[in-house]
């Protein structure tokens, strides 16, 4: 049992770190969100400058040789800056995809993803099917040796960035059953495909897609015809897993930032740091975020074990979650009326915080989730 | 980064899971199971099967008889106790006084005390809390002063009060905060006494707890003579030697063991328990949901645990940070004990206490629930209050 990071891993989280502290400040983040949403310019440094974006592929994949804890780095190091770039969509869910699958063009693709020119968002939400990953209606119907799909997808997460989207669609059963989804790479100039895009309350972009007659090739399909849900649940706890430990970088900084302020802030003659209900209220913050790490850590570990993946992934977002929405709330409620303001940085990891307590299922999902696996 | 246990480590599990099935003395496991009031022989024959496999203290340093084990070697060991519910071994002697008389007892202090402690031949109490010292533990009263006998030798004459003082009536010995100096400042003029129980002038009152226990007790100590060389460290410095062993107090505080094995009984008691739309309550989804949290908050436990120690195996020390584990520990604890109450329902109202009118009823598993439950309110208070744990949180870890 070991829970260190090799010299390799430190390195790439002190490299993360010292790029963002120069690139990613607050302020730059502000004035990039207000615009594009992202910078094109960070996710080319990522590729070139720092080429982290192989970080976490094997090598015979043309990677770097990491995995799940290069992820877990990367994206602790991303929450403590609240970078908007689409690591999660491009590298953990759409490299997972191609990763896990025998697509014939898999390490083309990822090679792709590695140099920066392909940027993929997941479209698997449906507006009727909430956080459920099988219900879906979107139809791929067999034409010739491709397809041809129907459908709507919701809340596509940096769906205005991406040059490609992994749609899920039914090739077969009914609405909600667990089979007859497969997966899909389109890409998004495809013929019949629109999108709507927004902007989101924690400074990302995502889309719904409308899917009209899109037809697709053969090599369009990832993993499996019927049988996709599997290879969709496991991507997905895989990027649960990556956004606890995106939640974590957002916990601290809300820990640290909310210990600072009580600091700084005089009443009453003092630091408010010195009042014991506000000491109590931090220490029970520092206790949540620890428990967080904890749970990331463990459901990180657990991942490459498919048995103790779901229950283990569920369980560490529920603690998560929860960890999140006090966390939250808790440096609002202490920084007072400062807490309130856009100026201030904290509600920004207050507003991340609150998404990705929502993020691939709630906290009530996962433990309706966690009930199934862990009880029935 | 990996969570696998070591070749080693599985070996290790075997070889302990293979002693505690052989080695558990047969007419405790009977009186546990016949859910009778333990005593101090009842502990000490488990304490003296493990002792004589050399397993009594695996945390010593190995010339005094520790086994040398890994954190996770230890780890594994309290998860195989756990698993075949044996009875604890008594802190007081093991976990408590012995590392501290290793880090500031004299070589004689050693010899004296140490072996009695490992073979289970002296049972050990702790004289710390009074009545007007319990999280203001420096604000300590007992004085012991220095007094010139007839033979011209010196000795500390004590007077004053303890309390909280857990199984004092079966104590052999005591460790006592005493003041020494009363006009220095509260943490400067305290001293660490070991005294002996059977000391004309030592009086042990028990205390009646709300579960009708009788486990902690007053402590009055009325002119009590104790030879100078029974203080450990310092004169005046007994505050470090206090710190150092509260800390040793917290480091196995989580109970992560313990809490995995109550949990495996609260789900068999809601597989056995009806719900009120029949079938089981664990298909019950208000209290399943119950469960399901506790578990998870079980789990980063124990993974903070697992954290923790392998820190220290890296070689850093239990810090700050093991208040994470009391307070989580704690809460998890009474939480347990809270829900299997909840389970029984009212066949957990049957008063089983010592003296009442108590008669069978109920199922077996109902039995003690809401002793069990009001006892464990004490986890929150005891070892440093959680709101003691909150304030080192503050103080230590985030520098407020």
């Amino acid at each position: 049992m070991d829970f260190s990071f090799t010299d390799e891993q430190s390195m790439l989280r002190d490299t993360v770190a010292a790029y963002l502290a120069d690139h990613y400040t607050i302020e730059q983040r502000r004035a990039a969100t207000a615009e594009a949403g992202w910078r094109p310019q960070v996710w080319r440094a990522f590729a070139e400058e720092l080429g982290i974006l192989g970080a976490a592929f094997p090598e015979d994949l043309g990677g770097l040789g990491g995995g799940a804890v290069e992820n877990l780095v990367i994206m602790e190091a991303f929450g403590k800056a609240l970078v908007v770039e689409p690591y999660l969509g491009t590298v953990v869910i759409g490299g997972g995809f191609l990763k896990h699958s025998d697509h014939p063009r898999a390490a083309e693709l990822i090679g792709r993803i590695i140099a920066g020119e392909t940027v993929i968002a997941l479209a698997y939400a449906e507006p009727q099917g909430r956080y459920n990953p099988a219900a879906v209606t979107t139809t791929a119907r067999r034409d010739g040796a491709g397809y041809v799909l129907n459908g709507h997808k919701a809340a596509v997460a940096g769906g205005p960035w991406a040059t490609h989207l992994i749609v899920t669609a039914r090739t077969a059963g009914g609405p909600r059953d667990a089979e007859g989804i497969s997966v899909f790479l389109v890409e998004k100039d495809a013929a019949g495909l629109t999108t709507t895009d927004y902007a989101v309350v924690d400074g990302s972009r995502s889309s719904e897609v409308g899917l009209q007659d899109v037809k697709v090739g053969p090599e369009a399909l990832v993993g499996p015809a019927d049988h996709g849900l599997p290879l969709v649940e496991k991507v997905l706890d895989e990027a649960i897993a990556a956004t606890c430990a995106e939640a974590c970088g957002v916990q601290r900084k809300l820990v640290d930032g909310t210990v600072e302020y009580t600091r700084q802030r005089r009443q009453f003659g003092q630091p408010i740091s010195n009042f014991q209900a506000l000491q109590h209220r931090m220490a029970d913050m520092f206790v949540e975020m620890e428990q967080s790490v904890s749970m990331t850590l463990m459901a990180t570990l657990k991942l490459a074990d498919d048995a103790a993946r779901p229950a283990a992934v569920a369980a560490a977002k529920v603690r998560v979650g929860k960890a999140c929405t006090f966390v939250g709330q808790s440096a609002i409620q202490l920084h007072g009326g400062m807490g309130m303001t856009d100026e201030m940085a904290i509600g920004h990891y207050f507003k991340r915080a609150t998404l990705i307590e929502q993020a691939f299922g709630d906290t009530a999902y996962q433990l309706t989730r966690y009930e199934r696996l862990a009880f029935d | 980064m990996n969570l696998d246990f070591s070749p080693e480590d599985e070996a290790f599990r075997l070889e302990a899971r293979a002693f505690l099935a052989e080695a558990y003395p047969t007419e405790l496991r009977a009186r546990q199971e016949r859910g009778e009031t333990l005593g101090r022989e009842d502990f000490l024959s488990w304490h003296h099967a493990l002792a004589k496999k050399g397993w009594v203290a695996p945390s010593w340093p190995v010339e005094f008889g520790g086994t040398g084990w890994t954190p996770t070697q230890k780890y594994i060991w309290k998860d195989e106790l756990a698993r075949i519910d044996a009875v604890r071994i008594m802190p007081f002697g093991v976990t408590m006084l012995a590392p501290v008389l290793f880090m500031f007892g004299t070589e004689a202090q050693k010899q004296r005390f140490l072996p009695p402690i490992y073979r289970g031949e002296e049972w050990w109490c702790q004289g710390y809390s009074e009545p007007g010292a319990g999280s203001d533990l420096a604000n300590l009263r007992t004085r012991a002063e220095r007094i010139k006998g007839e033979d011209g030798a010196e000795y500390y004459l004590v007077n004053g009060q303890k309390t909280w003082t857990t199984y004092a009536q079966y104590a052999d010995w005591g460790f006592f905060l005493v003041r020494t100096d009363p006009d220095a400042k509260p943490q400067a003029g305290i001293s660490f006494l070991l005294i002996d129980m059977k000391t004309p002038g030592v009086t042990v009152r028990p205390i009646v707890t709300l579960d009708g226990g009788r486990e902690v007790n007053d402590v009055f100590l009325d002119n009590v003579k104790v030879p100078i060389e029974n203080r450990v460290f310092e004169e005046n410095q007994g505050w470090t030697v206090a710190k150092a062993l509260l800390t040793h107090e917290r480091t196995d505080i989580a109970g992560v063991a313990n809490s995995k094995r109550a949990l495996e009984k609260l789900k068999a008691i809601a597989a056995a328990e009806p719900s009120d739309a029949g079938g089981p309550l664990l298909g019950d989804a208000q209290f399943r949901r119950k469960i399901a949290e506790l578990e998870i908050d079980l789990t980063a436990l124990e993974y903070t645990e697992l954290r923790m120690l392998a820190e220290e195996s890296r070689g850093k020390g239990p810090g700050a940070e093991s208040s994470i584990l009391k307070i989580k520990g704690s809460e998890i604890q009474q939480r347990l004990t809270e829900l299997a109450l909840e389970a029984v329902g009212a066949n957990g109202a049957a008063d089983r206490s010592e003296g009442a009118h108590n008669q069978p009823v109920g199922p077996d598993y109902a039995r003690d629930r809401a002793a069990l439950y009001f006892n464990t309110r004490k986890t929150t208070i005891y070892g440093g209050s959680n709101e003691i744990q909150r304030n080192i949180i503050a103080k230590a870890v985030l520098g407020l």
